[in-house]
């Protein structure tokens, strides 16, 4: 009985956690140095690079530079300043109560 | 009317000898057979305009005097006399105290001549500024008379210094400012006036001094005004006017939903590439923050040390970008975007 209760129960999604710290990527979007945990995917990490830099890049081409860039989710805020072509970014998820607050 | 011309100017104490010419051909004749000290011709002539003659002569005789005694009163005919080098413009005199005015002056040319004072002719293009200098400069005693259309001026100098100034409405050092900011015209040097009382003590220095810095002010009010009134007239002729009004706003870029539709704009050149961007920029972050589950999109902001943007979006009316002063401060750029951003919505 017990086993076929527990075969019964639906899977429970999978919790998605945000990734935090701060990392930096060359022009070439290399990941040079990182603070952000193991369990974030480097892959992910890089995804993030990839997009900042192609935003500075867009940035340029539309005569629109700048050097520092604040993209603000719901529940997440990523800040990004340039460094020579590359980047260095901050990664830090928003408490429940900063997100009620904006 | 040239014998009369002749009588008056044999009248003069001088005693000059005087020959008439009908035509300008003969006039450059007349100065081919012999030196002459002072030419005096009208612009209205058969054959031969006044201005053919001046080119003429000033090229043939760069030392003589000239003077242009017309009846043809148009600015550009007197700004053309001048331009050859003429000594002075006259308006034929139609009354006994012109006459007796033109006589004055001849009298004076002739004066100066027969001192042999030499000196250069055929000022053109140089400012009002510089002529001022130079009659100072040069301790000259004379009455400048200086025109911009239909406004007149004079300028008296005594012995290198200014000492008084009329206008139609001023007199004194309002009057010296109000002709130094005529951006152009014509001036004649008229013959001393010792007589005149002084109402300006200061030194021709400290003058043009105060009328540069008036000057540069009002400029300055004037480009203030012309901008402002630039900026409202474009504002005026679009919707984004109220969003605007917001501190330290320097542009403002709406690019609708559909993209055919095209951006609407207010303070920005680039306004077409600017919203493509921004339209990229937004999907590509949008996209990452589905994959990263980061919730909604709110703001976008970029600052640089040439100016600070944000970048918002409302799922009705698009996308939002406005361009912000840089020394407006970051915490404030923020603030101020949401403000602008919720009148905008509504």
């Amino acid at each position: 009985m017990g086993l076929l209760t527990k075969s019964n129960q639906a899977p429970k999604p999978e919790l998605k956690r945000l990734p935090s710290g701060t990392f930096t990527v060359d022009a070439d979007c290399r990941i040079v140095s990182s603070t952000v945990p193991h369990w974030v995917p480097e892959a992910q990490v890089r995804d993030i690079g990839r997009e900042i830099l192609a935003v500075f890049q867009g940035a340029r081409h539309a005569n629109l530079p700048f050097s520092e860039l604040n993209l603000q989710y719901a529940a997440f805020k990523i800040t990004a300043r340039e460094m020579r072509g590359g980047a260095i970014i901050f990664l830090s998820p928003r408490p429940p109560q900063t997100v009620a607050a904006s | 009317m040239l014998d009369l011309y002749q009588e008056l100017l044999k009248q003069l104490p001088s005693k000059p000898e005087v020959h008439v010419s009908n035509s300008g051909a003969r006039a450059i004749a007349l100065l081919d057979s012999e030196p002459f000290t002072l030419l005096i011709t009208d612009l209205r002539m058969p054959k031969m305009d006044g201005l053919q003659v001046l080119a003429i002569v000033r090229r043939k005789f760069p030392h003589l005097r000239i003077i242009v005694l017309t009846g043809v009163l148009d600015e550009e005919y007197r700004s053309r006399a001048y331009a050859q080098g003429v000594e002075m413009f006259w308006q034929k005199p139609g009354s006994s105290e012109e006459i007796k005015l033109f006589q004055d002056c001849i009298e004076s040319l002739l004066g100066r001549e027969t001192r042999n004072e030499g000196g250069f002719r055929g000022m053109q293009s140089k400012s009002l500024v510089d002529l001022i200098q130079l009659e100072c400069l040069s301790h000259s005693s004379s009455v400048l008379h200086v025109t911009q259309g239909a406004l007149h001026g004079k300028i008296w100098v005594q012995n290198g210094e200014i000492t008084d100034a009329t206008t139609t409405n001023f007199t004194g050092e309002e009057a010296f400012k109000t002709i130094l900011s005529w951006k152009s015209g014509n001036f004649e040097i008229l013959p001393a006036d010792p007589e005149r009382p002084r109402t300006i003590t200061d030194s021709y220095q400290g003058l043009l001094l105060d009328s540069a810095q008036a000057l540069d002010e009002w400029r300055g009010q004037q480009a203030g005004t012309e901008k402002s009134e630039a900026g409202s007239a474009a504002a005026s002729s679009s919707l984004l006017s109220p969003l605007t009004r917001f501190e330290g706003v320097e542009f403002v870029l709406t690019v609708p939903n559909d993209e055919q539709a095209p951006c609407d704009s207010w303070g920005l050149e680039n306004a077409a590439q600017l919203g493509l961007w921004a339209r990229t920029t937004r999907l590509r972050l949008v996209e990452l923050g589905e994959k990263l589950g980061a919730g909604a999109l709110t703001q976008i902001t970029g600052f640089s040390l040439q100016r600070h943007w944000a970048l918002a979006h409302d799922d009705e009316k698009g996308l939002l970008c406005v361009g912000f002063r840089r020394t407006l401060p970051t915490d404030k750029v923020d603030q101020t975007m949401k403000h602008v951003f919720t009148k905008w919505v509504s």
